[in-house]
């Protein structure tokens, strides 16, 4: 038999990826994202009222001392009907909610206030997702927590659920301060 | 019931392949022993029961049935029924799932069909083959069952993600994972081969059909890949250098080495162990590239499935078979013959020439990839790109091709230099004026005239062995051969000429705007938002005119999914013969103009068709193979009968 010790390279280097990729692996991983958007303050915009009962909403509107819930949504959207409830029960629990229509018809708007409840003070239209998008939001729903002065203290992506609530209730105490 | 009937189907399934496996390896000691006839029925059953378990899978997410935990994280009654299909493998447990059915019925297969190898090595294989198998069982069964219930329905599922909701990725995941499975079964037959000490022509004419196949689905995988990159992630760009990317790159390089290796083996008897160590490396880098995905060990932009803990069972899988099959390696090859001699100028020397160069390529590609983990690792955060893969890989991959131009001209065991020196002289002037004449008329990088120069040498040099041959009597795998090797010359074409003609213009515009790039005239007609069935989205109508004839209309989308959030930009393409216009609309907007992003890239579609080229060519030769095969056997059984109506 013979032996030839270069026949052992492949294990010798197949070792040392494990090596390191074990270490790779290890390392704890930074997974919370971080929009680049809080801290800052809301862009200026004046969005048209999106049904003649409320309001519209402009950056102006956000900077009249009261922290609020900016909640980005559409009328065509299914996690928005999830979320409704959780809404209400932020707004009974004193949390002042203005919401942003993301390319939504009027009609479309007060139907579907009509059928899962209305917790805004204030809607504005975002026809064409431009105030969306420059408040750094990549999709429907998202709820903003932002302090008296208009400045984001708070992203939250995705659907409000019921565990939620608490929390931005805290987020809201925090931005009252 | 349906979700219970499938993890039965699965548990059944993992037990038949221990049965595989202990049948297989008591087999190999006692041929004639009791378990002898048992390896290769297990095979085929566990073939049908996985399959069976996917099927069912398969049903639950066309059901939308949202009791089952999967389909409620992944699917999406809103969804259309195609994508409700495809999400039963666009997730990590389907996925999985995926590979060991085609794994099983790729055993199934051998299980039922392969009847050249000695029987020992037959089971010795199907071991092999139910070992690794069995990994991948307890990997779905003990941690990522698909079949898991809720406790309670959800009222909707999650959907999928956006950016897999296309047709060409629907199908991209399954091309790759034949050619990953195709690649096990080479692994399998290499270990079976060396733990029998059977490395003989024999053993290579069994296992080049299933490295054929595996080769096949990887190239068509690599080039739906890139085409998807391409016009989904609207950046323009078809190669990436991506770990993910590079995770299917690395198993194509190293099974395009052992391609060639094993015909060296079949035809000649040489590279025994080179062929084993190739058949080992083929499927280690599949199995890297999975775990590289997985793990989230390396970032990626289109890395899926991302868990530490999964990564780690991967890693201790990959850690048995790969780390014990290159100790088997390590152990037994020194005991194999290493066959035939040949001369350095010969077929043989030109394909060990190939195959020094795709190895070498191979660790540019995967030192590159690890590279940023390695640097991590001293606290150093760094991304390995262009500037590195381009013209690292140049150095070996340039010399590669130049071979491939002439190598197929030579003749096996040994030749003179003379054969080709005509030839090489001729494609090697034609080079140097091709390159000569780009260079002089437009301001192309190095590489890229370089590229286009051995691109143009390697389309003639690829079609000359078909020279003075009578064409229909040329078997089929020569003109795989010839085929293969043209495309990978139609496909660096295609790559030259979008790295040297390509034209972008970046401009903010209103509607009636009008923009020129290139030979073509671009209107804005208007931007509007239009609504899809689980998207909404701004459209751009654009009017585009090439050369002043007829418009014709791109509709560039910057899409919003719902659910789950997530934007996208739809790129909108114009193909010509000559190249193709791609458009993307950038979400910004300054004072009412709209950003657009346009591209000229003449000759682009030549890298895609390049690539469906090659993987042509790899199924002429395999039909090829498979009928002189089948032809072989038969001549063999009518001499047989011959020989009995003699003897009566």
């Amino acid at each position: 038999m013979i032996r030839r010790w270069y026949l052992w390279l492949p294990l010798v280097a197949f070792i040392g990826f494990v090596a390191l990729v074990t270490s790779g692996l290890m390392r704890p991983m930074d997974r919370e994202v971080v929009s680049r958007m809080v801290g800052k303050p809301v862009p200026e915009f004046a969005l048209k009222p999106s049904i003649p009962e409320l309001p519209g909403l402009s950056s102006a509107d956000l900077q009249d001392g009261k922290p609020k819930l900016m909640n980005i949504w559409g009328s065509w959207c299914l996690p928005c009907i999830a979320e409704a409830p959780h809404l209400e029960t932020l707004k009974a629990n004193g949390a002042e909610i203005v919401g942003v229509a993301i390319r939504d018809k009027p009609e479309d708007v007060a139907g579907f206030l009509a059928q899962n409840g209305n917790p805004y003070i204030r809607i504005g239209a975002d026809d064409l997702s431009a105030v969306q998008l420059e408040i750094g939001s990549s999709g429907v729903p998202e709820t903003f927590v932002v302090d008296g002065n208009g400045i984001i203290t708070y992203q939250h992506i995705g659907d409000v659920r019921a565990e939620h609530v608490p929390m931005l209730l805290e987020k809201l105490d925090e931005a009252a301060q | 019931m349906i979700a219970e009937l499938g993890l039965a189907a699965l548990w059944l399934a993992a037990a038949l392949a221990g049965l595989q496996l202990i049948a297989g390896a008591v087999s190999v000691k006692q041929p004639d022993g009791p378990l002898a006839s048992l390896a290769r029925p297990a095979a085929v059953m566990q073939g049908v029961l996985a399959a069976f378990a996917f099927a069912m899978l398969l049903w639950l997410f066309a059901q939308t049935d949202l009791s089952v935990k999967l389909v409620a994280a992944n699917s999406h009654s809103a969804k259309p029924m195609i994508f409700k299909l495809s999400g039963t493998w666009g997730n990590h447990e389907g996925s999985m799932l995926l590979w060991i059915t085609v794994m099983a019925l790729a055993g199934a297969m051998i299980g039922y069909l392969e009847r050249r190898l000695p029987e020992v090595t037959m089971q010795a294989t199907l071991a092999t083959q139910a070992f690794v198998g069995l990994g991948f069982y307890a990997f779905l069964l003990l941690s990522s069952n698909p079949f898991e219930r809720l406790p309670t329905p959800a009222a909707e599922g999650q959907g999928l993600n956006p950016l897999l909701q296309d047709i060409g990725l629907a199908f991209h995941p399954p091309t790759l994972y034949f050619g990953y499975v195709g690649l096990s079964v080479a692994f399998s037959f290499a270990l079976g081969a060396l733990l029998t000490r059977q490395v003989t022509p024999n053993f290579a004419r069994a296992m080049r059909p299933w490295v054929l196949g595996a080769w096949i689905f990887l190239t068509l995988g690599i080039t739906a890949g890139s085409y998807w990159a391409y016009y989904e992630l609207g950046w323009g760009g078809w190669w990436f250098w991506d770990p993910v990317e590079n995770a299917s790159l690395m198993p194509w390089l190293a099974a395009t080495a052992l391609l060639h290796s094993v015909s060296v083996l079949a035809a000649r008897d040489a590279l025994r162990a080179w062929t084993i160590m190739l058949g080992v490396v083929a499927f280690s880098m599949s199995m890297m590239g999975t775990f590289l995905v997985r793990s989230g060990v390396l970032t990626s932009v289109h890395a899926f499935a991302v868990d530490p803990e999964r990564g780690a069972f991967i890693l201790v899988l990959l850690g048995i078979y790969i780390g014990g099959a290159l100790t088997i390696f390590a152990l037994r090859a020194g005991t194999v013959q290493e066959g035939e001699r040949f001369t350095a100028t010969s077929r043989e020397g030109a394909l060990v020439f190939n195959n020094v160069m795709l190895s070498a390529i191979l660790a540019v590609v995967l030192v590159g990839t690890l590279y940023p983990l390695l640097t991590e690792a001293f606290g150093v955060q760094v991304s390995v790109g262009p500037p590195y893969f381009n013209p690292v890989g140049a150095i070996f991959t340039l010399p590669m091709l130049a071979v491939m131009a002439v190598g197929p001209l030579l003749r096996w065991r040994r030749d003179g230099v003379k054969r080709v020196s005509k030839p090489a002289v001729f494609l090697a002037i034609f080079a140097v004026v091709v390159g000569a004449l780009v260079a002089y008329l437009s301001n192309a990088s190095v590489l890229a005239v370089l590229g286009l120069a051995f691109a143009a040498a390697l389309g003639i040099g690829s079609l000359l062995p078909l020279k003075g041959r009578n064409l229909l009597r040329t078997p089929l795998a020569t003109w795989g051969m010839v085929t293969a090797h043209f495309g990978i010359a139609v496909a660096l074409f295609g790559m030259a000429s979008e790295s040297a003609f390509s034209i972008e213009k970046l401009v903010a515009a209103r509607p009636g705007d009008v923009t020129e790039v290139g030979p073509w005239k671009i209107t804005l007609d208007s931007v509007d938002p239009v609504v899809g069935p689980n998207w909404t989205a701004l459209q751009a109508d654009l009017q585009a005119s090439y050369k002043g004839a007829a418009a014709i209309e791109l509709q560039p989308q910057s899409r919003t999914f719902w659910s789950p959030e997530r934007e996208t930009a739809e790129s909108a393409l114009a193909t010509r013969w000559n190249g193709q216009l791609y458009a993307v609309m950038g979400s910004g907007i300054e004072d009412g103009r709209r950003q657009l992003r346009l591209w000229w890239k003449p000759f682009v579609p030549m890298i895609w068709l390049g690539g469906i080229l090659v993987a042509l060519g790899g199924l002429l030769a395999l039909i090829g193979r498979l009928t002189a095969d089948l032809k072989r056997h038969y001549v063999r059984r009518r001499s047989a009968e011959r020989r009995e109506e003699t003897q009566a």
